[in-house]
């Protein structure tokens, strides 16, 4: 550890601005993300001073949006004093390297699914600061004469709507929904998959072929179909969306659970455990299921992804969040009615959408590579 | 292997039980009811409370369901509320359109895909793989719809305006001036139609493929026979189409079966922004005019060709893969 105990002027230049420390000390794959979010977190105030002033009094949104701003900068202060202080050898890293920790530097050595990571990371951001972010209203309808269609320009960057509505503001609110779906409808989902799955597999016999058989069912049914039915005839809400989407994306995350499951329950140690006549439900869930992570954080990042793709498919048909509320798909389906006129309002939500979803894809398949050695 | 396809087709009639009555009960738990589709302050309420009676809606659900079910089977779908026409006539007129429509792009996703993943294997890690690899994965993220939309603004409406020497046709299946065409005209004009919502469907999917068949080539080509061939002094060409390249399509093939439901979904946009009269435009319709009999109907259709479709590509697994045996 000696030979990496650097000089104090790494950690002083961190201490004035995260990351620096990391690139001085040869570390760039940390040091400039690190240093590009501070410096965009700083540069906020500078830009929107006045909005910022006046959002202690604004609405809610208004509010978490400046405490994103004042806590965000601190843990990424936090972060960088940390790491290169442990780098360094100054402080003791807090335990000894865990299975997440060896992924993690696995993951880091990939710098594709690193650039996914800062991807989603950015846009979580984005998300939350949106009403500090978004340079005009997203909702209010202004000069329709003048305002309608215009093309891309300076005051208004990706072009307006039919109603005068800037582009660029209404995508960066439409994150928030369309990221806020992908993660809870997943979380729901990845919930009742692993449940489902490793009750198939830990008791199999009759419970299995029964779970199983009404898995086959929803599997063949074509998705998108199921979706579009429940969503049209329940009228489309928040909770609705959410649900329906959490709901039908369980049996891709019951398939890898069961089969993971099923060649747990042989192994010795879930055996030990069963022998020394713990009950079920704590083999299941000390034993089994911290084995079966791995897999299921890799199909839920992919499946963020995915959902974030279907919530927008749906709203393209009309079947989201209702208008005036912005999301991704409905952009795209409002651009429609003028394509060939204003080629920007189907053109930019999508290639957001092609982002984001890409970000979670790469991530996924790093991360299926750093958690899973089997498959190096 | 009859023994087998035998029992797998027996396998799967609970199945579409199993999607029949889901479907059923769906629409059943669903707020509202189709009369509502003729509700209005000209009708008065006696003539709609005659209607439920006429659709059958006033019995109970255990009769509907049973009653349902039995005339379900045995080919009767019903009488659709919004057409005014038999339920089986819409489905007979549609569903050839839906199956060119998918099955082109099926033959072009196997195609496409399999050949960039046999192309980027054999140039593993060159920059050639990367940059296919690239392209591979941005459009494996992007929605179909989207896709749809950008090739309809570029190769239809923007080379219209631009004077391309080829502009697609933006929607339909065929042109107005059809019927007066001769026979390779008509053909000429069914292509050009079926270009751009067959390009949205391949693109997507065939990126998927692409993915998975360059690794399954990588795997096939450590394979022991491989270095045998090599060691034969085969031509390399050889080596790689003929011994590498038939191993390496077998998990392919499980996997376009796998693929089927994400191509009939995306079929269902593809129908609607193209205006291709195919059952995925029938059954958006149907759900938003809550066309109860035309839904139930078309999405069984849907369930039914993924099973079956299923069923084929396992079929065809045992077939291409003699050490394969199911006994």
């Amino acid at each position: 550890m000696s030979e990496r105990r650097a000089g104090a002027a790494p950690v002083i230049a961190s201490a004035l601005m995260p990351g620096l420390g990391h690139l001085l000390g040869g570390v760039p794959g940390t040091g400039v993300p690190l240093l590009v979010g501070w410096l965009s977190f700083l540069a906020i105030p500078v830009f929107a001073w006045d909005r910022v002033r006046a959002a202690p009094l604004g609405s809610l949104d208004d509010r978490i949006a400046l405490i994103t701003l004042v806590v965000v900068p601190l843990l990424i202060w936090a972060a960088s004093m940390r790491s290169l202080l442990v780098r360094q050898g100054r402080a003791r890293a807090r335990h000894t390297e865990s299975q997440w920790d060896i992924a993690m530097r696995r993951l880091r050595r990939k710098p594709l699914a690193m650039a996914g990571l800062w991807v989603i990371a950015a846009l979580y951001a984005v998300a939350l600061l949106a009403p500090l972010l978004a340079p005009h209203d997203p909702i209010a309808q202004t000069d329709i004469v003048r305002l309608s269609y215009r093309p891309p320009s300076g005051e208004f960057p990706l072009g307006t709507d039919r109603f005068g509505r800037d582009v660029l503001s209404r995508i960066l609110y439409g994150a928030r929904i369309s990221l806020a779906i992908g993660f809870v409808a997943t979380a729901i989902s990845v919930t009742v998959g692993t449940a489902i799955g490793a009750l198939a597999g830990y008791f199999g016999r009759f419970v299995d072929s029964a779970l199983m058989r009404f898995t086959d069912v929803v599997l063949a049914f074509p998705r998108l179909i199921l979706l579009i039915l429940i969503v049209a005839l329940f009228q489309p809400s928040l909770t609705v969306i959410i649900l329906v989407l959490g709901l039908t994306q369980w049996p891709a995350t019951t398939r890898i659970v069961r089969g993971e499951v099923l060649s747990l329950r042989e192994r010795e140690f879930v055996q030990a455990a069963r022998a020394l006549g713990f009950r079920h439900t704590r083999v299941i869930v000390r034993h089994v299921l911290p084995n079966v992570i791995a897999p299921v954080i890799v199909t839920a990042t992919l499946g963020i992804g995915n959902t974030i793709v279907l919530e927008a498919g749906l709203a393209f048909l009309g079947l989201g969040l209702q208008p005036p509320t912005p999301t991704w798909g409905e952009m795209v389906n409002a651009g429609r009615e003028n394509l060939l006129g204003a080629w920007w309002l189907a053109t930019f939500p999508g290639l957001t959408i092609v982002t984001v979803v890409l970000a979670f894809n790469v991530l996924g398949d790093g991360l299926r590579d750093a958690l899973d050695p089997r498959l190096r | 292997m009859s023994a087998y396809i035998l029992r797998r087709l027996l396998g799967a009639v609970p199945l579409l039980l199993g999607i029949a009555t889901l479907v059923f009960f769906v629409l059943d738990l669903a707020p509202g009811d189709p009369t509502a589709f003729y509700f209005s302050p000209n009708v008065p309420p006696e003539v709609l409370e005659q209607l439920r009676i006429n659709y059958g809606l006033d019995q109970p659900v255990h009769v509907r369901y049973v009653k349902w079910m039995s005339e379900f089977f045995t080919g009767n779908f019903g009488f659709s509320f919004g057409k005014g026409r038999p339920v089986a006539d819409i489905l007979i007129e549609t569903l050839p359109n839906t199956l060119i429509l998918t099955g082109t792009s099926l033959i072009l996703v196997f195609v496409v895909g399999v050949a960039v993943g046999v192309w980027q294997a054999v140039r593993q890690n060159t920059l050639a793989d990367g940059l296919l690899g690239g392209v591979s994965l941005f459009f494996y993220s992007m929605p179909s719809f989207w896709l749809a939309l950008m090739l309809v603004l570029l190769f239809s409406l923007k080379a219209h305006q631009w004077g391309w020497p080829v502009a697609f046709p933006p929607t339909g299946m065929t042109s107005v001036d059809y019927d007066a065409l001769g026979f390779f005209g008509r053909l000429g004009d069914r292509a050009m139609h079926l270009a751009l919502p067959a390009a949205t469907l391949t693109l997507a999917l065939a990126a998927g493929i692409a993915r998975y068949a360059r690794g399954q080539m990588l795997e096939v080509v450590r394979q022991d026979y491989v270095r045998t061939a090599r060691a034969k002094g085969l031509p390399e060409h050889t080596v790689i189409l003929k011994h590498a390249l038939r191993n390496s399509l077998i998990p392919v093939i499980t996997l376009l079966g796998l693929y089927l439901p994400y191509l009939f979904s995306g079929a269902v946009f593809v129908e609607y922004i193209f205006g291709w009269p195919g059952m995925g435009r029938v059954i958006v319709d149907g759900i938003l005019q809550r066309d109860y009999p035309v839904v139930m109907a078309t999405s069984f259709l849907f369930a039914v060709m993924v099973v079956l479709g299923n069923l084929l590509a396992d079929v065809l697994y045992a077939v291409a893969d003699p050490r394969i045996r199911y006994e």
